[in-house]
């Protein structure tokens, strides 16, 4: 849906690389996880909870709350809020999360 | 809550009835309430109101089917048993202290409340890990829960759908009475009827002392938290953590005398939150997205005030925090009486003259 | 137990920048919170890394936004606390603040706290602007200011106000291919209200700014189509077309990406958990918290500076931050009233060319979206509530805002409010026929942002006196 300016894409610093949905995506490290994602196409970032309807980032400034994602297995970040990572492994939030966790692991708490 | 169902069952059997209600941003306890369709906590020291309880949730399957049937609206109605967590022994200790109380007190009636284990807790529960603070629990398989906001809307409905009049930004202020009639002045108007039934909550103390009747309440605030919704993984209420229909996780259960105000306090979200990821420590990163305070409507005893004025007579009081338990009690037997004088059994039992009882 | 701060700033954005460096100029010790990674809100969103590396993405972005870098800068060289990644998710009226970072809740103290969280974008409930592929006109100026990023594929520009032109002319400097811009600002709103103001000097540059930017839009190729109505987003899955009318013509452009845009509104998800009063502007249709002419609230160690106390820009959101701090000095009594008022008058008279303009920019581009007219068009995000069940709740007597949230979930969601709240006062005023200040607001409670039970559970209270 989005691309890097011509005269910008030549990435200065370091590149960052993230996984979506397996598929990686090079990064700069100001991008936003919810901004790595809109240069993939479909670049939709989960499915509501009430009809699985496919959303993206609506605002990027935290407000829309469009862009819930799992994010290293962690459901329901606010992807324009989290900084992109080297090694990041990015999913789409499908619906309703499921409970994070080990349900049957025995132990501490 | 309490208004909606009696509201709902006069006008269901007929009698033309104007509720008045008063603004979007009042104290309004219905919104806060829980869910609960409780009975293992509720009636010591007044069995009539334990044996009360248990009637209702008796009633509750009949009555939340009718509901779903008449208003099409789905109210999420669990029957299946509830329990309290008891975190450590010394609280498995008082709780047993508790229900030997309580058997005593409820006699031949019996009261079905027992003690379980971790394992047996765990058991009821596969997909989420019981945390290792957790000792013990209270299981009573009359209780239950309900989605309160799906309910109050469905009474609403059902009561406008049986012919019900409903009036908002339509606060009482004060109520006259002469030749059997009486009106009720509210800001839009007076209104007129020769029945008039005060079930306003926290409104309620100063209205019932017009028409002759006491209805000391005091108000005691509990504090709620809910979560984003999660995936199903809580089948029975617990009696301050439930799963709502959504996925939202909702703790609660506070007890402050703070009155009237029904704002938040982070040492009491605190200790609601810690409670919480002891029971089960997976949601310690599930999120909080709300937090409110609800004042709870509460008389000298915690149990339910039912009374028909003897110097107005006409005039009734119908009051109690426990409003969604008692919904369909409410709205079956409380109407009748109001609609008929047809009592139901032992019903003086919730007069308040009970708290001007000299001591012996 | 922590010494409370003198202040504590909510905010980097200019009016948050500006009021935290002042204050401590004066001798305050400051905590300044703001959620993201670095200072500058949206308006200066990531100034520092783009002044330093993205000159080309500064050159789009004109000589108005890289004025930001100073502001940050003096914010950084001061004595200022500044804690970038705060989010900030409780206030009390007793200067008591609850943060995260990290994934670790945190409490703070602030004998006065000034609350800087600036503006939103106003929700544009058109049908279809849930569609991916439909952000906001901020949005995309955000992904060019924070990511170098602009649409690759075809692009209209659709709503009101000054910066859907704007960024419309950033991103075509920038090489997006736009097909339009579908301006619905009513025409005769531009004609009465030129002639408004005597003495608005300020407002006829303005304006011949504005004529210039649409000339400068036409002269690269793209038409701007004016009173636009009807407008409809399309597509399944994904937006794929737009429609809308202009005069008797029905326009429809096939595209990939629809920036919409109906003006910004103060942010008030902070100033109304903590319980300020606001009151209700009815030319820009929003609400904004009561305040006095240094911004304090009805709550008196709450003052709000910048685009969250009223719409004023971004010029003037520092001259309000300046004052915040004199104001904020001045009640700590580090200067003497006297003091103050004389430090303020050249703030004041160099704040008055920018709220000059307001009445003309609030007359001429007033809302144009805020009642939906289909019923089908989705009104709460999160929880898709249209505006046909809002409307039938309203009809069948649910009377203010809080009993619609309780009856339909409309407001219940992640967003608690923020891209629905307006639409929906505005609904139950249409339907009831009652102005919309008579009608109300969600009550919004804590946490203004969501925190997990954990870091709930493991927060020292003892950081602040409680």
């Amino acid at each position: 849906m989005f691309r890097r300016h011509d005269k910008l894409s030549q990435a200065k610093g370091d590149n960052v690389t993230i996984y979506f949905e397996d598929v990686p995506i090079i990064c700069k490290p100001t991008d936003s996880v919810a901004a790595a994602v809109l240069l993939s196409d479909p670049g939709y970032t989960r499915r509501t909870p009430v009809t699985k309807a496919p959303r993206a980032p609506y605002c990027m400034m935290g407000t829309c709350f469009e862009c819930l994602m799992d994010i290293n297995g962690v459901e329901n970040q606010q992807a324009c809020m989290v900084p992109v990572r080297d090694g990041m492994k990015v999913r789409r939030q499908n619906g309703v999360p499921i409970l994070p966790g080990d349900s049957k692991e025995p132990g501490n708490d | 809550m309490f208004g909606a169902a009696i509201a709902y069952g006069l006008s269901r059997a007929g009698v033309d009835t104007l509720m008045l209600d008063g603004h979007d941003n009042n104290l309004r306890a219905a919104r806060g309430n829980f869910g609960l369709v409780w009975v293992q906590s509720k009636g010591k020291g007044l069995q009539r109101y334990a044996d009360w309880s248990r009637e209702s949730a008796c009633l509750w399957s009949g009555f939340a089917e009718e509901l779903t049937d008449i208003t099409g609206v789905s109210i999420a109605h669990r029957n299946d048993g509830g329990m309290m967590l008891l975190l450590g022994d010394e609280e498995v200790e008082k709780r047993k202290l508790e229900i030997a109380e309580m058997s005593k007190q409820s006699g031949a009636t019996g009261y079905d409340c027992e003690i379980i284990t971790h394992a047996d807790i765990q058991a009821y529960f596969p997909d989420i890990k019981l945390g290792k603070a957790v000792t013990g629990a209270s299981f009573c398989p009359h209780d239950g829960d309900v989605n309160p906001l799906k309910l109050l809307r469905a009474m609403h409905s059902g009561f406008v759908n049986s012919g019900g009049r409903y009036k908002s930004r339509c606060t009482v202020n004060t109520i006259d009475h002469a030749n059997g009639v009486f009106t009720a002045n509210t800001q839009e108007g007076q209104f007129l009827a020769p029945k008039i039934v005060l079930a306003a909550g926290h409104g309620i103390s100063q209205l019932a002392e017009s028409v002759g009747i006491d209805a000391p309440i005091r108000p005691q605030r509990g504090q709620v938290l809910i979560t984003e919704r999660i995936q199903q993984v809580l089948p029975m209420p617990l009696n301050s953590v439930r799963q709502t229909d959504e996925g939202g996780f909702q703790f609660g259960n506070s007890e402050e005398d703070i009155g009237f105000d029904d704002g938040t306090s982070l040492d009491v979200v605190q200790n609601i939150a810690l409670r919480a990821v002891q029971s089960f420590p997976q949601l310690s990163t599930v999120r909080l997205v709300r937090n409110w305070g609800c004042v709870r409507v509460l008389t000298p005893d915690k149990c339910a005030i039912y009374e028909e004025s003897i110097s107005h007579p006409g005039a009734y009081v119908a009051t109690s925090h426990s409003g969604v338990t008692l919904a369909a009690i409410n709205a079956r037997l409380v109407s009748k009486w109001i609609a008929t004088g047809e009592q139901p059994t032992d019903f003086n039992h919730f007069s308040a003259s009970r708290f001007h009882v000299q001591a012996t | 137990m922590t010494e409370p701060a003198d202040l504590i700033v909510i905010g980097a954005g200019p009016a948050g920048l500006a009021a935290a460096s002042l204050a401590s100029k004066h001798n305050l010790s400051v905590l300044l919170l703001d959620e993201q990674a670095a200072p500058g809100g949206q308006i200066y969103r990531n100034i520092e890394h783009n002044i330093t590396h993205e000159s080309e993405t500064c050159a789009i972005l004109g000589a108005e936004y890289a004025y930001g870098a100073a502001l940050a800068e003096t914010c950084r060289a001061s004595d200022v606390t500044y804690t970038p990644g705060a989010t900030v998710w409780r206030i009390d009226p007793d200067g008591s603040v609850a943060y995260s970072v990290n994934g670790a809740a945190h409490t703070a103290k602030g004998r006065r706290i000034i609350l800087a969280t600036g503006a939103l974008e106003r929700p544009v409930p058109i049908p279809g602007w849930t569609l991916p592929g439909v952000m906001t006109a901020g949005a995309a100026q955000t992904l060019l200011k924070a990511s170098a990023m602009l649409p690759s594929g075809r692009v209209v520009v659709a709503g009101t106000g000054p910066l859907a032109m704007l960024v419309t002319l950033q991103l075509i400097d920038a090489g997006a291919d736009i097909a339009a811009l579908l301006e619905t600002t009513r025409k005769r709103d531009y004609f009465s209200n030129a002639m408004l103001l005597p003495g608005a000097m300020a407002g006829q540059d303005y304006l011949r700014r504005g004529m210039a930017m649409r000339r400068a839009i036409r002269a690269s190729g793209v038409p701007i189509y004016g009173g636009v109505t009807e407008l409809e987003a399309r597509g399944d899955g994904q937006v794929s077309s737009v429609r809308g009318r202009s005069g008797g013509e029905r326009l429809t452009f096939e595209i990939d990406t629809l920036l919409v845009h109906d003006g910004v509104v103060p942010n008030i998800q902070a100033t109304r958990q903590v319980g300020c009063e606001h009151e209700w502007y009815e030319p820009q249709r929003y609400w904004r918290p009561v305040r006095d002419s240094w911004g304090t609230t009805s709550i008196d160690t709450i003052t709000v500076a910048g685009d969250g106390a009223g719409i004023s820009g971004a010029r003037a959101a520092e001259y309000l931050g300046q004052l915040a701090a004199l104001d904020a000095a001045c009640r700590l009594d580090k200067i003497s009233m006297a003091d103050r008022d004389s430090a303020a008058r050249p703030i004041r008279s160099a704040m008055q060319p920018h709220t000059a303009i307001r009445p003309l920019l609030d007359g001429v581009f007033t809302p144009s979206f805020t009642t939906p007219h289909g019923d089908d068009t989705i009104v709460c995000r999160c929880e898709e509530v249209t505006a046909g069940e809002i409307r039938t709740a309203v009809a069948q007597g649910v009377m203010g805002p809080n009993q619609i949230k309780s009856f339909t979930r409309c407001g219940m969601g992640p967003c608690q409010g923020r891209n629905c709240g307006l639409t929906v006062a505005e609904l139950i005023a249409d339907v009831q026929g009652v102005p919309v200040s008579d009608v109300g607001y969600f009550r919004l409670r804590p946490p203004i942002k969501p925190v997990t039970l954990g870091e709930l559970a493991a927060m020292d209270l003892s950081e602040t006196d409680s």
